[in-house]
C-alpha cells in the first residue's frame, strides 16, 4: 500500500527540481546569440537614424562598413565641440581619412567580395547634407560606389 | 553529479550576451553611386529635357518638382505620374521599347535628378529619397499585379529582375558643384 502515497509522505513536500532551469537558462541564452549581433564599436557620436518607410534590409551584412556621422556624444564634446562629426572605426577622423579606411577595410575582405562591398552612412537626422556630401564625394573617389543611408522603419526605437 | 551550478553559469553567460550584443538588423536604403567623371574625356550623356525631373530640396527644407514648390506628400504621385507617363503627355518622359527575356515592353526613360544644398538637413533627404524609392515601388507593384497577378515582393527571382528593367530605378544625385553655385 505505501506505493499509494503511504502515510510517511503526507508531510514532505518534494524539493521543486532545479535541474531543468539550466536548461531554460541556455535555451534563452541560445535565443539571444541569434538574434542579436556583437557591438563592435564605442558610440562616440550621436546618431538618431532618420525614418524611412521603404528600407530594404542588407543581404551581406559582414560586407558593411560604416561611416558615423553626429555630433560628439555629452562627455565629448567639451573636447570636440557640437559640430557634426566623423566617425570610422572607434575614433573621430576628417574626410580625408575615409580613403585610408576604405582602403584597409577593402583589404581585410577577400578579393572576391570586394566588388560587393557596401558603405552604410549613419548619419544623425540633424546633421546638414553639407558633411554628408563631401563624405559621398570622398567614396566616389576611393571607387566605393556601393552606399546604403541607414535609417529605420517608423516605430522602431534605437 | 551537482547541477546546480550550471544555471548561474549559463545566467553569466546570458547576461554578458545581453550586454555585448545590440538588437536589430542593419537597414536602409541602397544606392549606387556614380562613377568619378573622367577629366580627360568627358562625355555629356545627353539627357532630352523631357526625360529629367528635377527635385530640389534648398537649404529650408523646401522641396521643388520640376521647377514648382510642392508638399513632399505630393512627391510620390507626381514622380509615379511622371514615370509611367499614361497619357504619353509630350512634356513628359519617353518609352522605348526593348526587349527582355525575349519579350518587347515599353520602358521609361525617365531619370529623376536630386539635388540638394549643403544646408538641407539628413532627415528632409532622406525623406525626399523615400518618396522616391516608394513611388518607383509602387510602380513596380502596379506593374507586377497586371502583368503576373502578384506583388512584386511575392514574385521569384528572375520575374523580380525583369520588373527591375521594366521599371528601372533612375535617381541620379547630381554633382555637389552644381549646387554650391546655385546657393
Amino acid at each position: 500500500m505505501s506505493k499509494f502515497g503511504g502515510s510517511n509522505n503526507k508531510k514532505e513536500v518534494p524539493q521543486a527540481t532545479s535541474s531543468s532551469l539550466s536548461d531554460i537558462v541556455f535555451m534563452l541564452l541560445f535565443f539571444f546569440m541569434v538574434t542579436t549581433q556583437l557591438r563592435e564599436t564605442e558610440n562616440k557620436v550621436i546618431v538618431k537614424l532618420p525614418e524611412a518607410t521603404e528600407v530594404a534590409k542588407l543581404e551581406r551584412k559582414d560586407l558593411t562598413s560604416y561611416v558615423n556621422i553626429g555630433t560628439p556624444v555629452k562627455h565629448l564634446q567639451a573636447m570636440y565641440g557640437t559640430d557634426a562629426r566623423i566617425q570610422l572605426n572607434d575614433s573621430f577622423k576628417t574626410v580625408d581619412d575615409i580613403r585610408d579606411f576604405i582602403a584597409a577595410e577593402r583589404d581585410a575582405m577577400s578579393e572576391a567580395d570586394r566588388s560587393f562591398m557596401t558603405v552604410g552612412i549613419r548619419a544623425d537626422e540633424d546633421v546638414r547634407m553639407g558633411i554628408v556630401t563631401d563624405v559621398k564625394q570622398e567614396l566616389r573617389r576611393c571607387s566605393a560606389l556601393k552606399i546604403m543611408y541607414a535609417a529605420r522603419k517608423p516605430g522602431v526605437d534605437k | 553529479m551537482n547541477t546546480s551550478s550550471t544555471a548561474d553559469i549559463a545566467f553569466l553567460l546570458l547576461c554578458y550576451f545581453l550586454m555585448t550584443t545590440t538588437m536589430g538588423e542593419p537597414a536602409g536604403l541602397q544606392r549606387r553611386l556614380p562613377q568619378i567623371p573622367d577629366s580627360k574625356n568627358q562625355q555629356d550623356v545627353k539627357v532630352n529635357r523631357r526625360n529629367i525631373i528635377i527635385v530640389k530640396i534648398n537649404s529650408a527644407d523646401k522641396l521643388f518638382a520640376g521647377n514648382e514648390a510642392i508638399d513632399v506628400a505630393f512627391l510620390k504621385d507626381k514622380v509615379k505620374e511622371f514615370l509611367a507617363n499614361p497619357t504619353d503627355d509630350p512634356n513628359m518622359p519617353e518609352k522605348e521599347m526593348q526587349e527582355i527575356e525575349g519579350k518587347m515592353y515599353p520602358v521609361s526613360k525617365g531619370v529623376i535628378s536630386l539635388q540638394n544644398d549643403r544646408g538641407t538637413s539628413y532627415q528632409a533627404y532622406i525623406a525626399v529619397q523615400n518618396e522616391l524609392v516608394k513611388a518607383v515601388n509602387e510602380l513596380r507593384d502596379e506593374w507586377c499585379l497586371k502583368e503576373y497577378g502578384r506583388k512584386y515582393a511575392k514574385l521569384d527571382e528572375d520575374r523580380q529582375k525583369i520588373a527591375r528593367r521594366v521599371i528601372p530605378q533612375n535617381i541620379s544625385e547630381a554633382e555637389p558643384k552644381d549646387v554650391t553655385k546655385k546657393r
